[in-house]
């Protein structure tokens, strides 16, 4: 029995994910329990769907907005202004890589419309160092003040990638005072040591992406605050990251292009949160595709692919999922003749209500298949007159293909726990091969809304260390005291934070034993 | 198969790039550099003329150029155009005459693409050729060393415009120098060894190694257009073999000498259910092994492919739960002389299993998958 504190205010927090169609809400309390959740669809003007979401969630909950004490926002914003080239800043670069580095020049990679939209103003200057933090040159100041001097009234940002700089961030430091200094001091920079891991170009092309997407980071954060305030919300705001972590508003409006891709992240997140699991597979079953996830020590497996944004190969996290064609819409067809069913890959999407064979409509559908089954039991579905036996075929190829897609996601040959989320998440049996447990979460199809509002902030670091000056525990250590630091710097409450990844890659063809580490820890706010 | 390359241009990059990583038998690092480096230098400078070894005059002068070291620190510390051309004028002040023909050492993995920009900017064309018909990990594991051919005079660079020329007794003396410089030149370095005359080429090089890699590379993309098993059409073309079709289950990498040492484990998928291959590897794949029997040995070509794209998959990248079908191909047969054994062979690392040619331990079957 839990005593009601008389007088006690109880502290909420909302979580919105906007995805492609819907938007979804929902409000915990302190405890992390879910109150309530909506689903509206994500509408043209995505803010006009926010706001709608934040209206019903405090209607249909009747909570004091005042109560609120913080509001988290996991959007698509960002990664379509890339995708459609729409709203992107023009930004300056300066790579500090002369005399090495020239054979590639930046945005070498870039298609033609993408280069329009952010511009070309890149130049290479002399710095950078080696994987060991030594100086390759040293900066000429000069050179970086002309440069700046140059983009002067054609840029809205400025980037600065150094070589190594994930080892050794004087140089893009110093480089961003002298931005400042010719530039003035509203002109933003971003530093890529801050953005990205090793590998140059990756990181250099994330940075770039990040300075062209701060109005649009902007434009969300102002909208999201605004929407909150008129709803007499005055609460801390946290924007959600790819790696299943949050940053403080005004941190986001310094780094949107970690916000790309979070939705899948939410959902394994708000999975892990609603069963109680840590290690499980995370089955997100929408629409019109089954997301496939890793819950790895309660967040997201990463991929480990270098990950393509609108065309552009960058290098940060994204969480390893596999999507499938299999959803609630995914269109069912038989031919008789043959004796032959198939599913998908098409699917009639948010039109399920209008066109389903239970619905009244024309269109078979793999929601109808679950529900003619008995797995749901659809209030009105209209089941009479649909074949069992076509059904049950159906059924059989929808399992078939769900089982073999988790069987690719899990890491050892042993079944695995999985987690069903997702408004799709009904089609599925009560039993799959090589799975040890199926757990279906209360709230499953509002999982991303619960894990945007979460709640845990994170630090990383990803550093070389040579293991004839340390022992392999001293440079373990180090990392992880510095990524500590990191996520206590984000806004995470000290006692709580702990390690969440590390792993050491050892750097091939180096003698002199030279180890890349990369260390996350996180903390509840 | 029978069209030689004539020309490199981006398509063609594209393709080499692909179908060098196929050849790189999961080491040998990414081609990504290399690619990016290639494509700038044809932008900027036209198409590269490929040059077929019989084309050859016996007193060209035909010099391999590479990078040493570690392929993370390439692609952060991206080399420079100077140090790109510097090896070469080295050698030609050395030897007192002009560079002919620039080739790569290895085609497998990140050096098959390397030369192209230098041989761009000098406007003299590439050899369709190589010393390695794979990727391997040390200085002294190529053709000429096998042929006796001096690897001297060695000439490296790094991007501050330090050079260096060395002459070496052999290749592991090279191999031991040069590896040495690398690491004071911060991880990465551009060299040049083993400058051979057109006729030595003609004698101990690879030939057409650039248009197999091409080849791949064109199978690969087409198959996915033409919806053909990328596989099958890839085993039928290179007269390769398919060893097993199987899911990572247990992967164990640990440092040695600073290479990546290990063995992967599969479990077999459909037509392979219930069994296990053993996959062993020191950056490359070396050995692929079923109950204690070898199915394919060093210096024959082990790749692993992904089951799906037929896209090859790294040492590095390989991950649990990857589907794949590991591929081997017979090496040159320079590489299966008693020399050829003792320098890349599967004693050479560490490896207590005798060589058996892979025709002879497919029992000459071509296995389809």
């Amino acid at each position: 029995m839990t005593w009601t504190i008389i007088g006690h205010e109880e502290a909420y927090r909302i979580g919105i994910d906007v995805g492609g169609t819907n938007t979804d809400a929902a409000l915990l309390d302190s405890q992390l329990n879910t109150i309530h959740t909506v689903k509206v669809h994500t509408t043209r003007d995505v803010n006009e769907g926010i706001v709608e979401s934040i209206r019903r969630l405090l209607s249909e909950s009747r909570v004091n907005p005042a109560s609120i004490r913080y509001a988290m926002l996991g959007t698509t914003h960002c990664t379509n202004a890339i995708v459609e080239r729409k709203h992107l800043g023009k930004v300056g670069l300066i790579r500090l890589g002369a005399p090495a580095t020239t054979s590639i020049p930046p945005q070498a990679d870039w298609d033609d419309t993408l280069k329009d939209a952010v511009g070309t103003h890149a130049y290479i200057v002399n710095g950078g160092y080696e994987y060991d933090g030594r100086t390759i040159v040293d900066l000429d100041e000069a050179e970086v003040m002309e440069c700046f001097a140059r983009m002067k009234g054609q840029v809205d940002a400025i980037a600065v990638c150094g070589v190594f700089s994930p080892v050794n961030t004087a140089q893009e430091k110093r480089v961003e005072q002298l931005a400042k200094q010719v530039l003035g001091e509203n002109m933003p920079v971003t530093l890529s040591h801050e953005i990205g891991s090793i590998g140059l170009l990756e990181r250099e092309n994330a940075s770039i992406l990040n300075g062209a997407l701060l109005k649009v980071i902007a434009g969300v954060v102002e909208g999201f605050e605004k929407a909150l305030q008129g709803f007499g919300i005055h609460a801390g705001v946290y924007i959600c990251q790819n790696d299943g972590t949050l940053m403080r508003s005004q941190y986001a409006l310094a780094y949107p292009i970690l916000t790309i891709a979070c939705g899948p992240t939410n959902s394994i997140r708000g999975a892990a949160h609603l069963s109680g699991l840590s290690n499980a597979l995370v089955v997100d079953i929408g629409g019109t595709t089954t997301d496939i996830g890793v819950l790895a020590q309660g967040f997201p497996r990463q991929s480990s692919a270098a990950v393509e944004i609108g065309g552009v190969r960058t290098n940060f996290r994204m969480p390893d999922i596999l999507s499938i064609g299999i959803g609630g819409g995914t269109i069912v067809r038989a031919e008789t003749a043959k004796d032959l069913v198939t599913v998908g890959p098409d699917s009639v999407g948010y039109e399920l209500l209008r066109r389903g064979r239970i619905f009244g409509g024309d269109t078979l559908t793999a929601t109808d298949v679950a529900v003619k089954l008995g797995r749901y039991a659809w209030e009105g579905g209209m089941t009479e007159d649909l074949d069992e036996t076509i059904c049950r075929k159906a059924d059989e190829v929808i399992t078939r293909a769900i089982e073999d897609a988790i069987d690719r996601m899990k890491t050892s040959a042993d079944d695995v726990d999985v987690v069903l989320v997702g408004g799709g998440s009904i089609l599925v049996a009560e039993r799959l091969e090589g799975v040890a447990r199926i757990v279906r979460p209360d709230y499953y199809d509002a999982a991303n809304a619960i894990g945007a509002a979460l709640g845990e902030v994170s630090g990383e670091t990803e550093r070389i260390y040579s293991l004839d000056e340390m022992t392999y525990d001293e440079a373990k250590e180090a990392a992880k005291n510095h990524a500590i630091e990191q996520a206590v710097l984000a806004g995470a409450d000290r006692s709580t934070v702990q390690i969440v990844l590390a792993e050491d890659i050892p750097i091939a063809y180096l003698p002199g034993n030279a180890l890349l580490v990369k260390v996350k820890a996180a903390g509840r706010l | 198969m029978n069209n030689k390359l004539k020309q490199l241009d981006e398509q063609a990059v594209q393709y080499i790039a692909v179908g060098a990583a196929v050849l790189g038998t999961g080491g040998g690092g990414d081609p990504h550099i290399g690619k990016l480096m290639a494509l700038e230098a044809i932008r900027k400078y036209g198409p590269v003329r490929v040059l077929s070894p019989e084309e050859l005059a016996d007193d060209d002068l035909v010099v391999p150029l590479s990078m040493i070291g570690a392929p993370t620190v390439m692609n952060e510390k991206i080399p420079s155009v100077q140090q790109m051309a510097m090896p070469l004028d080295l050698i030609e002040k050395e030897l007192g005459r002009k560079v002919t023909a620039i080739m790569p050492i290895e085609v497998g993995g990140g050096n098959s693409l390397v030369p192209v920009l230098a041989a761009a900017e000098r406007g003299i064309p590439i050899l369709d050729a190589d010393a390695m018909g794979r990727a391997f990990p040390e200085s002294q594991m190529v053709t000429f060393y096998l042929d006796g051919i001096d690897c001297s005079p060695i000439t490296m660079a790094d991007e501050r415009g330090n050079g260096v020329l060395m002459h070496a007794i052999d290749g592991i003396w090279e191999e031991r120098m040069a590896r040495a410089i690398t690491i004071q030149m911060g991880g990465s370095a551009s060299i040049c060894d083993y400058p051979v005359s057109g006729a030595q080429a003609k004698q101990s090089a690879i030939p057409h190694t650039l248009s197999l890699a091409y080849d791949i590379g064109k199978t690969l993309f087409e198959s996915k257009d033409l919806k053909q098993n990328p596989i099958e059409a890839l085993l039928e073309q290179l007269h390769g073999y398919a060893l097993f079709q199987g899911k990572a289950v247990d992967i164990r990498r640990r440092t040695e000498g600073g290479f990546t040492k290990g063995e992967a484990v599969f479990e077999g998928t459909d037509a392979c259910r219930d069994r296990m291959m053993r996959l062993f590897f020191q950056n490359e794949f070396l050995l692929a092994t079923e109950e204690g029997k070898s199915l394919a040995v060093t210096p024959d070509l082990i790749s692993l492919l992904d089951q799906d794209t037929g896209m090859p998959i790294t040492t590095e990248n390989l991950k649990y739960g990857a589907r794949v079908v590991a591929v081997g191909f017979p090496c040159d047969p320079k590489w299966r002389t008693p020399k050829g054994l003792d320098t890349v062979g599967p004693q050479y690392f560490g490896y207590d299993v005798p060589y058996v040619p892979i025709e002879e331990l497919a029992g000459g079957k071509g296995e389809k998958l």
